[in-house]
């Protein structure tokens, strides 16, 4: 299970990135929704893989599974999907204002 | 328990809501409670640091329940002394937004400012690395909508490049927390450096991926190259109050790297030694020397002065990379004095930009006001490159003085030194095609259509004396200061008082056989 959540998280990192490079807006913020997936799943492998355990630690249990990266991961979602409707407003706006898409700079723009 | 240590993070987080909810069509109101807040801000830092002055860790466990299983507030000599500049910071940039109307170009621009300060302080408060995620995010959602206030499509243009890499250094934040949790179990920042002294030093691939990845969060946040590309036209673009501002949050970032790079990685740490070092000072000298070449480069005021603050941080984190204990007080001093030096000059571009087309360098006739602004350019210019008299030159002095038995004193004096000549090159050629060659045009023709600019507003201009006269007080009072800085670095390189504050200060929970 170890390598099928590591290669899962891997996967999402390198198409995130691979999209985060497009240099357009659309895919620069699916790119950066990837690599927030990848890494919600990472923070939540952080506290070790348990299965079938509960998220609670009492005297006598044999197995749990760390409650505390469950709740790290909770923020960190509602965090991302916050900032993912920030980028998206303001990049709606960008795009509306300018009639262009592209996140760098123009280059015409600098010359002049 | 004192509760006053949570007063920076509270005050601006009810006054926010409440100017957007009772004062909201009331540019009056909000500036008054506004500015109001922000003076009990600084009453408020100001005991703080006072309090922390003598050596004592203020604790403080949010819902009573003990490090490291609650959330604690922490107020060393370093945190409350950058909360104090933070406060004052804030009062001028606020009056200068008051005085030039910058505030009511668009909407909200108080609540988001009382929201960033909010951000900004808990940061600098905060004990806890996940804590420290949190209070980015909130200072980062706050400037995002601070530096597209008042709008225009360049600005959305660059503020979309902002938040994109903002949020990607956001994500890398939560990457290395991720990895820093696996490793220790814990991500108070106290109980993480008792941790990872225990760390098995044949083990240490997953600790030293932590500990570069944190390092490559702050370096963004510092805007160290190659991470740097982000603030030049963010900061150029963003109205010149919020660009003001946002000079305090390179120095969030210097801070984070202090706090973490003395107190849980420290230079003597085995499992990460020379980590930081051999990668963090060629980046920050090659910062210095980009920051200072930009200055001459740039064809545009406003992104001069963006360099000017890439070289300001190369030369802080120059300083910090050294990690001795004369380094960090030299690192602090020059803090100080950049976060107001680069304030200022960003608040005088908005002077000069008054009435003027655009901030190209080149000469266009001379404006009302003109005299004045040319004045403070010259001050600021001179604090900035680090010239005699001011604060600067103390500064890079110190740096210098802290380099000087390291094995690598003679690549910083070159780099500083030489970096140094071409930013007074840089600042004096912009000076004087800006004010000087304006002087020997010809007067524009009279043209009766034309509105007449008016001089910037009295108060406009006491905000940038103000945070001039700062840096006078900076440079006249530099022996204190220095002292100071060096009691605050003393402080950091004996964490043990401070961790032994946050871990056995009883709480809720301490003691699991009462049955709380």
């Amino acid at each position: 299970m170890e390598l099928l959540v590591a290669s899962g998280i891997g996967i999402l990192t390198a198409g995130g990135i691979y999209l985060v490079l497009r240099l357009r807006t659309f895919p620069v913020i699916l790119g950066i929704s990837l690599l927030t997936y990848a890494v919600n799943v990472f923070l939540f492998a952080s506290g070790r893989l348990a299965i079938g355990a509960a998220p609670v630690l009492i005297d006598g249990a044999e197995r749990y599974t760390d409650p505390l990266p469950q709740a790290l991961v909770l923020t960190a979602i509602v965090i991302s999907f916050g900032m993912t409707a920030v980028v998206v407003m303001i990049a709606l706006g960008a795009f509306l204002g300018s009639d262009d898409d592209h996140v760098d700079d123009p280059a015409a723009e600098d010359a002049t | 328990m004192t509760h006053w240590i949570i007063a920076p993070v509270i005050l601006p987080a009810i006054l926010a809501p409440f100017i957007v909810l009772a004062a909201r069509y009331h540019i009056g109101i909000q500036r008054v409670f506004s500015v109001a807040g922000v003076m009990a801000l600084i009453a408020v830092a100001a005991g703080l640091a006072w309090t922390a002055s003598d050596g004592t860790i203020i604790l403080y466990q949010l819902g009573d329940w003990a490090a490291p299983f609650g959330i604690v507030l922490v107020g060393d000599r370093l945190s409350t002394l950058m909360v104090l500049l933070t406060a004052v910071l804030a009062l001028f940039v606020l009056l200068y937004a008051i005085g030039s109307g910058w505030d009511d170009r668009g909407r909200h621009f108080h609540a988001l400012f009382q929201f960033q300060l909010m951000g900004i302080m808990g940061a600098f408060l905060t004990g806890d690395l996940f804590n420290l995620f949190v209070f980015f995010e909130v200072l980062l959602i706050a400037s995002y909508g601070l530096m597209i206030h008042a709008g225009g499509n360049a600005r959305l243009r660059a503020g979309v490049q902002y938040v994109l890499f903002n949020l990607l250094g956001s994500t890398l934040f939560l990457f290395a927390l991720g990895a820093l949790y696996a490793e220790t179990g814990t991500l108070n920042m106290a109980d993480v450096a008792q941790r990872v002294a225990l760390v098995d030093p044949s083990e240490t691939v997953g600790i030293r991926l932590a500990a570069v990845l944190l390092l490559l969060v702050f370096a963004i946040k510092a805007a160290v190259v190659p991470l740097h590309f982000w603030l030049p036209s963010s900061y150029a673009e963003a109205p010149a109050p919020v660009a003001a501002l946002f000079a305090i949050m390179t120095k969030v970032g210097a801070y984070a790297i202090i706090r973490v790079y003395t107190m849980i990685f420290h230079p003597e740490l085995e499992v990460t030694a020379g980590l930081q070092t051999a990668w963090l000072l060629p980046a920050a000298m090659i910062s210095l020397a980009i920051g200072m070449i930009g200055i001459l480069a740039a064809k545009h005021l406003d992104r001069l002065v963006a360099f000017a603050v890439i070289g300001s941080m190369g030369m802080v984190m120059v300083a910090i990379s050294m990690f001795t204990q004369t380094s960090i007080t030299a690192a602090l001093y020059y803090t100080v004095h950049s976060t107001l030096a680069a304030a200022a000059l960003f608040l005088i571009v908005d002077l000069v930009g008054t009435g003027r087309a655009d901030l190209k360098l080149t000469a266009q006739p001379t404006l009302p006001g003109a005299a004045l602004t040319s004045a403070l350019f010259m001050v600021a210019a001179i604090a900035m490159a680090g010239l005699p008299p001011l604060s600067g030159f103390v500064g890079k002095l110190l740096i210098l003085d802290a380099a000087f038995p390291t094995s690598t004193a003679a690549w910083i004096w070159a780099v500083v030194l030489i970096s140094s000549l071409i930013a007074v090159v840089g600042f004096s050629r912009a000076g004087s095609v800006l004010f000087w060659k304006a002087k020997s045009l010809p007067p524009p023709e009279e043209d009766p259509e034309a509105e007449t600019t008016a001089a910037p507003a009295v108060l406009s201009y006491c905000a940038v004396g103000g945070l001039l006269t700062m840096l006078v007080a900076h440079t006249v009072f530099a022996g204190p200061a220095t002292a100071y800085m060096a009691s605050i670095s003393q402080q950091l390189f004996n964490p043990e008082p401070y961790i032994s504050t946050v871990l056995e200060t009883p709480g809720k929970l301490s003691k699991p056989t009462e049955g709380h």
